[in-house]
């Protein structure tokens, strides 16, 4: 769906994406995460052909962009650093002006296909008030529902749950899902890790504009090869898995094992009461804190 | 792309704010022509101030004296300005980019916008000063002074209303023409910034600065190729015959300026990267 190859761009003498080899499949539900000022929205932005490279490759649908890009955009829905729209109009004039302005179609389909990526997210109910007026998620989801007018193929979304609510954010996490299974590619960047755990099936990790990381999630959080446990008997434990004990705090033991069942089953029979087990998975968080540097946002002494 | 540019145009507010404060101009001028009775001495205050006293269907071309030296072309500049830098305030410029809309389609719907924006602006102030003029000073009273009826051009001859109405449809096309130099000025501009404001003043600065080496001596050699230097070519149209030398010149430098300008707009635009 995407590949990009060596792909670099510089603004003057800043390096803002450098060397990315990116590797977006078919059906995948694809998280990029990194720091603010990473890179993510530069390399979103090139994908889109907003941003030219100034080297490498970008292909997207089977096409080089930008060269091609005309052909793709049409397959393809966005949400580029914040939703956008005219706000002395309403949130339905705004999405008939941004389909009128792509190709194709009578105007009774427009207006089917305008008033159904407004039920898709939520607003099948808004009334003519102008957009000036929206709050910060109504402007995310009218953003979503221009993304998803076009019914397209390739979702490119760069930080989706922005200004949402609990409830918002749920509700968009499913409303992705769902299109997801229904065979739209969803690649999307954010900075919410637990939101790209609870929804990605692939992630890239970009810092300084580099991908330092691209894999399967289930790999990257695969067992440590260690084990939680939570016993009011830690004391007891303790002694009974000497040796294996890696840390312990309060009621919580962290055992080098493979197999929590296992563990458990000894404990048991030795009487000591588990209240909880579980096999160590490393975080995504503590994955990303690993891998990346500082955020651009702050600004330490030398 | 176009019908969606003229939407966007003709349902912003600030469009017809514009438009309306065009017309309230002649409108105010009037007001005070009409309650004194003391027209500007001769050679002195708008073109055809005196003359509309007699005939208030002369009205019209007295407003477009008014309104073409700086309001029109500041309510030009502002909106031409708008097009390309007020997208990228918005964030909808990336937004449209990607629907798709090519962006040489863009830049061509923006300059389409732009003019009918001048033509809506100049045949508003033509219809609203003609019925001023007809309420404020009456048609036709020129008879009473023993002339027959009808209008009488700026060399003396009378025209009938017909010729009138042509001669003025001509000043209204030339008045648009003249103002679509401005327009390619503020559009380039507005490639360059993402601020709809400095594309404005960018090009009211250009225009100012022509406007004041056109009354230097010092600056002869240039003048023939100033943007402003044929603006009130316009008035032409009401000699007998029509004067066509100025009229030519000026429609001519204003294509240079739109061709090149938009040349220049396009080659910036379309290699730019968009970071808005």
């Amino acid at each position: 769906m995407i590949t990009t190859s060596a792909l670099t761009k510089r603004f003057g003498s800043v390096v803002a994406i450098d060397g990315v080899d990116l590797e977006v499949r078919d059906g995948d539900r694809y998280g990029l995460v990194g720091p603010n000022g990473s890179g993510k929205t530069t390399l979103v932005r090139m994908l889109l052909g907003l941003v030219y490279a100034t080297s490498g490759k970008i292909e997207v649908l089977g096409r080089p962009v930008p060269k091609q890009v005309a052909e793709v955009l049409p397959d393809i829905g966005a949400l580029i650093e914040g939703p956008a729209a005219y706000p002395y109009l309403s949130g339905r004039s705004n999405l008939a002006l941004f389909d009128a302005a792509g190709r194709g179609g009578s105007r009774r389909t427009r207006r089917a296909r305008v008033e159904a990526a407004l039920e898709r997210v939520g607003l099948a109910g808004i009334d003519r008030r102008p957009v000036r007026a929206y709050s910060l998620g109504m402007r995310q989801r009218l953003g979503l529902a221009a993304a998803l007018l076009r019914s397209p193929r390739l979702l490119i979304l760069d930080e989706p749950s922005n200004g949402l609510d609990p409830r918002g954010i749920r509700e968009i996490r499913d409303l992705l899902v769902e299109l997801n299974e229904a065979g739209t590619t969803v690649f999307m960047s954010s900075h919410l890790l637990f939101e790209v755990e609870a929804l990605c099936t692939r992630v890239g990790v970009v810092d300084q504009g580099r991908l330092v990381v691209q894999d399967e999630l289930a790999a990257l959080r695969a067992p440590t090869g260690r084990v939680v446990v939570d016993t009011p008997d830690a004391e007891r434990a303790a002694a009974l898995l000497d040796g294996r004990v890696e840390e312990r705090t309060g009621q919580r033991l962290v055992v080098r094992e493979d197999d929590p069942a296992r563990l458990n089953a000894r404990l048991v029979a030795d009487g000591v009461r588990v209240a909880h087990v579980a096999a160590e998975h490393r975080s995504l968080e503590q994955l990303v804190l690993d891998l990346t540097s500082a955020s651009s946002d702050t600004a330490a002494a030398p | 792309m176009i019908a969606v540019e003229l939407v966007k145009l003709l349902r912003r507010p600030r469009v017809w704010v514009a438009v309306a404060l065009l017309c309230a101009l002649p409108v105010v001028v009037a007001v005070f022509l009409a309650t004194t009775h003391v027209p500007p001495p001769p050679g002195q205050g708008g073109a055809f101030l005196s003359a509309v006293l007699r005939d208030g269907s002369l009205y019209p071309a007295a407003a477009m004296a008014m309104v073409v030296p700086v309001f029109l072309p500041v309510a030009v500049a502002v909106v031409a300005g708008d097009g390309i830098a007020g997208e990228a305030a918005t964030g909808t410029l990336r937004y449209l980019l990607v629907r798709p809309v090519g962006r040489t389609r863009l830049l061509v719907a923006k300059f389409v916008a732009v003019t009918v924006f001048v033509l809506v602006a100049v045949l508003s102030v033509v219809a609203t000063s003609y019925l001023t003029g007809i309420i404020a000073f009456g048609a036709e009273p020129a008879a009473a002074v023993g002339q027959p009826g009808g209008v009488t051009s700026l060399s003396g001859a009378p025209l009938t209303p017909a010729g009138l109405a042509l001669r003025l449809a001509g000043a209204i096309a030339y008045v648009a023409v003249s103002m679509l130099g401005v327009a390619a000025i503020a559009l380039f501009l507005s490639t360059l910034t993402d601020s709809a404001l400095g594309a404005a003043l960018g090009a009211l600065a250009a225009l100012v600065t022509s406007q004041i080496l056109a009354t230097l001596d010092a600056a002869a050699t240039v003048k023939p190729y100033l943007p402003t230097r044929y603006w009130l070519a316009w008035v032409d149209f009401f000699r007998d015959p029509v004067f066509w030398r100025d009229i030519e010149r000026g429609a001519g430098i204003q294509a240079v300026y739109v061709a090149v300008l938009l040349a220049a707009a396009w080659a910036n635009f379309a290699t730019r990267d968009i970071t808005s």
